[in-house]
């Protein structure tokens, strides 16, 4: 044979799984949308999409786990992999700068225009005089009644304790995977995971509290801003720590050599990313 | 090798048969292929859109449609040639040819490639499904501005889902290529080697990977605000509408240099080959639209410069937007260059690259003026951005296209097109295209509004010019629909090279290439 695996490109043969995942998505959003707009079936439609997506995730990515465990990739499909979660994660930094944008633009413009800064001061004097709050703030019309607002202790500390820690398991369990040490590898995961799931379970405990405390999604800009942020991050970690889980699961069943482990490694680089999210919440939503 | 890497490594096949090859096919050709196709469908129902509009405006008063459904078209006019025709029409053709002019096998990631498009036909069934829902299709301008876009009927989570579908399309289309960019050239294709047209996409994937998912962002927000409470932008909760339009437009100035960079990289492969010269100011070329690109993030709010922003910001925004004059200039000078003292042909590809030159500047230009704030006060929301934006967008983006599909069809194919007809095709456009659009100036300028049904008596001469302009404009894409299905079907045969003057991998492959490209890369001195 002409070429050999170095220079020869592992062209997939052809797949339905993306057909699947495009019927997928398309459910659950026409679901939802169908939903919003009043109708209760749209929420059955859209699990019925979400199930769609769950098999079609399985279905693409045990296609792939099995390519890769009969040695199909060489280190030329890799560094696609690589590459290709890199700009992922990129991608997904910036959806989070949209609303970490619009975070510092209600703190830094937004309400202190409403306060009579610069060009607001017509729009405070005529409309909203008796207007003071600076940050956080419900707005002038005291949107949701609540003023409570969530502090940075005792559990979004315990949280960024949590998160950091678990930064540390999952490096420990990469070293360990790059030196086979695979017991050491697997408790490093599990750790890991266990951490994960704990802060998602912190998060809805600190959530039910800020909702008895009548704080909630429409509570003006500040719970916009806290619920989105910390929300779209809980979402983040929830689908985190399930990859990590996926590669747990992989990982007891003995998959992963000292240098192949491309999942392993793209789960930990989302792990990281969500930590270094949570720091910024951390600082911007909670501390300052 | 074993047995199961023998079995699944089609290196060495064809296509499979039946149309299943369509939906599950992971080569790049036939996913380029359907880019396409699915980018001419759309052009005509984004056109249709379009004559409504002309139709309605050809007089002076209300006749045709009423005035909701007049913005229903406005909207989803932008919305269709946005999204829908020339995103997929560039993303067609970098998977088209960007393979072949790195020397690649395929893309780097096919089943992703796969995927990024057959989400379009969802989403933008979703999108099209909005006009039969009661309250009619979005009305609000395909900006979407809050409070406006969120008094819509039932349509609005089907235009956002949609929105977001498009988006994670668009998003893996773009990875697909910045890593085939990265990880696929042949062996001596350094970067300052590859030809513009991968140059421009590999700018162009990093922008799209930017802020596709800021877009995502601004429109959940909306939709947050719509159903769960939130008062992002609503003023009485501490928030802005303002603030939409701001992470909107950080979203939309890159949004139209993903519209208009892959067209330069066409244009400067087109010009060299028909002038028979290198192409002028190759680095020079580089720099600049990487200086587009990075400009392109520091000038949103010369959108709106009329919302009463601070005199600061103003004073930022126009300095940072006529900055962009200058790479933009760069790149004219070097094209005008290339053809100085050329041996100069005038086939169908080249007549559109030289028309995108023209008109591209034309509307360049009327863009330096809308970037001076104290102007664009009087300029804001008239025909003059209609124009303007016109200008870049159908003789710059479009042509760029045509140009593109006469410059590759015979490779693709495998048969020379009909010369004769291509050759109607571009004067006819572009005679079509100048009286549709230039008038547009004229009547921008003495005051008109865009997004309004109805206009005042003084305005009706240049109006009825523009509609019989679009209509004649429209109707000549007919020709090249005819043009394409000719080559198809057969025709002279194209040689490797194509054209004498050609240079680069994609000639070395035979017309048309075969089903996998380059299994063993080339070595490129």
């Amino acid at each position: 044979m002409a070429s050999t695996a170095d220079n020869h490109y592992f062209v997939p043969h052809g797949a339905y799984w993306p057909l699947v995942g495009s019927v997928g998505l398309a459910t659950t959003t026409g679901g939802l949308a169908v939903y919003l707009n009043g109708t209760s079936v749209g929420m059955t439609i859209m699990f019925a999409g979400v199930a769609i997506l769950v098999v079609m995730l399985f279905g693409w990515f045990g296609t792939v786990v099995r390519e890769s465990e009969r040695g199909q990739y060489s280190a030329w499909e890799d560094k696609s992999f690589r590459l290709g979660m890199s700009w992922f994660i990129f991608s997904e930094v910036m959806f989070f700068a949209a609303f970490f944008g619009a975070l510092f633009y209600a703190r830094v413009f937004s309400v202190p225009w409403l306060l009579g800064e610069g060009s607001g001061a017509s729009t405070h004097s005529v409309l909203w005089s008796a207007y003071n709050e600076i940050w956080p703030t419900n707005g002038p019309t005291n949107m949701g009644e609540s003023d409570f607002h969530m502090g940075w202790w005792p559990l979004p500390f315990i949280n960024t304790v949590i998160l950091l820690t678990s930064g540390l398991t999952v490096t420990i369990a990469h070293h360990a995977v790059i030196k086979n040490n695979r017991t050491r590898f697997i408790w490093g995961l599990a750790a890991t995971v266990a951490l994960g799931f704990f802060f998602v379970y912190l998060q809805a405990v600190e959530y039910q509290h800020a909702y008895n405390e009548g704080m909630t999604l429409s509570s003006g800009i500040y719970g916009s801003t806290f619920f989105l942020l910390t929300g779209f991050h809980g979402f983040h970690v929830t689908m985190g720590a399930v990859i990590l889980l996926v590669v747990l699961i992989r990982a007891i069943f003995g998959h992963f050599t000292p240098s192949r482990h491309f999942a392993f490694e793209a789960a930990a680089w989302y792990w990281h990313f969500v930590d270094v999210v949570w720091l910024g919440l951390f600082i911007f939503v909670y501390i300052l | 090798m074993n047995a199961a890497v023998a079995e699944t490594d089609h290196h060495d096949h064809g296509p499979a048969p039946g149309l299943m090859r369509w939906v599950t096919t992971t080569n790049h050709k036939d996913i380029g292929t359907l880019y396409l196709w699915f980018s001419l469908i759309m052009f005509f129902i984004g056109g249709a859109m379009a004559l409504v509009i002309r139709s309605e405006l050809f007089q002076p008063g209300l006749q045709i449609v009423d005035p909701q459904f007049f913005n229903s078209m406005t909207t989803m006019h932008a919305l269709v040639m946005i999204f829908g025709v020339v995103m997929p029409a560039f993303v067609g053709l970098a998977n088209w040819m960007l393979p072949m002019m790195v020397g690649a096998p395929d893309m780097a990631l096919p089943r992703m490639n796969n995927w990024s498009f057959w989400i379009l036909p969802f989403g933008f069934g979703m999108m099209l499904s909005t006009l039969f829902m009661p309250g009619g299709a979005p009305a609000s301008g395909w900006t979407l501005y809050p409070p406006l876009s969120l008094q819509g009927g039932m349509a609005f989570p089907f235009l956002i889902f949609s929105i977001h579908l498009l988006g994670i399309s668009s998003i893996m289309g773009a990875i697909n290529i910045v890593a085939t960019i990265q990880n696929l050239r042949a062996p001596g294709m350094t970067f300052m080697k590859m030809p513009l047209f991968v140059w421009t996409w590999f700018i162009t994937a990093y922008l799209l990977v930017a802020v596709m998912p800021v877009l995502a962002g601004a429109v959940t927000m909306l939709l947050t605000d719509k159903f769960f409470g939130t008062a992002f932008f609503t003023a009485g909760g501490g928030g802005d509408p303002v603030m939409y339009q701001h992470i909107f437009w950080f979203f939309g100035h890159p949004e139209v240099y993903i519209l208009i960079l892959p067209s330069f990289g066409v244009v400067s492969e087109i010009i060299p080959t028909f002038a028979r010269k290198h192409l002028f100011g190759y680095s020079s070329m580089v720099y600049a639209t990487a200086s587009i690109a990075f400009l392109s993030f520091i000038v949103w709010a010369h959108h709106m410069f009329t919302v009463g922003m601070p005199l600061s910001g103003e004073l930022f925004f126009m300095f940072a937007t006529m900055l962009i004059a200058v790479p933009t200039g760069v790149k004219v000078f070097n094209w005008v260059a290339t053809m100085w003292r050329g041996a100069m042909t005038f086939e169908t590809p080249m007549l559109f690259a030289i028309g995108f030159v023209v008109m591209f500047s034309i509307g360049g230009f009327s863009g330096v003026m809308l970037a001076l704030a104290p102007v664009d006060f009087q300029y804001h929301d008239t025909y003059f951005v209609v124009a303007h934006f016109h200008y870049v967008l159908v003789p710059g983006s479009i042509f760029a296209i045509m140009a593109a599909v006469y410059y590759w069809l015979p490779k693709w194919t495998g048969n020379m097109y009909d010369e004769k007809w291509g050759k109607i095709h571009f004067w006819v456009s572009t005679i079509f295209v100048n009286l549709l659009f230039f008038p547009m100036h004229f009547v921008g300028l003495a005051g008109m509004p865009r997004r309004i049904p109805d206009y005042a008596v003084q305005f009706a001469d240049f109006n009825a010019i523009a509609s019989i302009g679009a209509f004649g404009f429209g109707f000549a894409q007919l020709i090249f629909v005819y043009v394409v299905f000719k080559c198809l079907r057969g025709g002279e045969k194209a040689t490797d090279q194509v054209w004498e003057g050609a240079h680069g991998l994609e000639w070395t492959l035979s017309s048309p290439p075969p089903y996998h490209t380059f299994t063993d890369q080339p070595i490129i001195k």
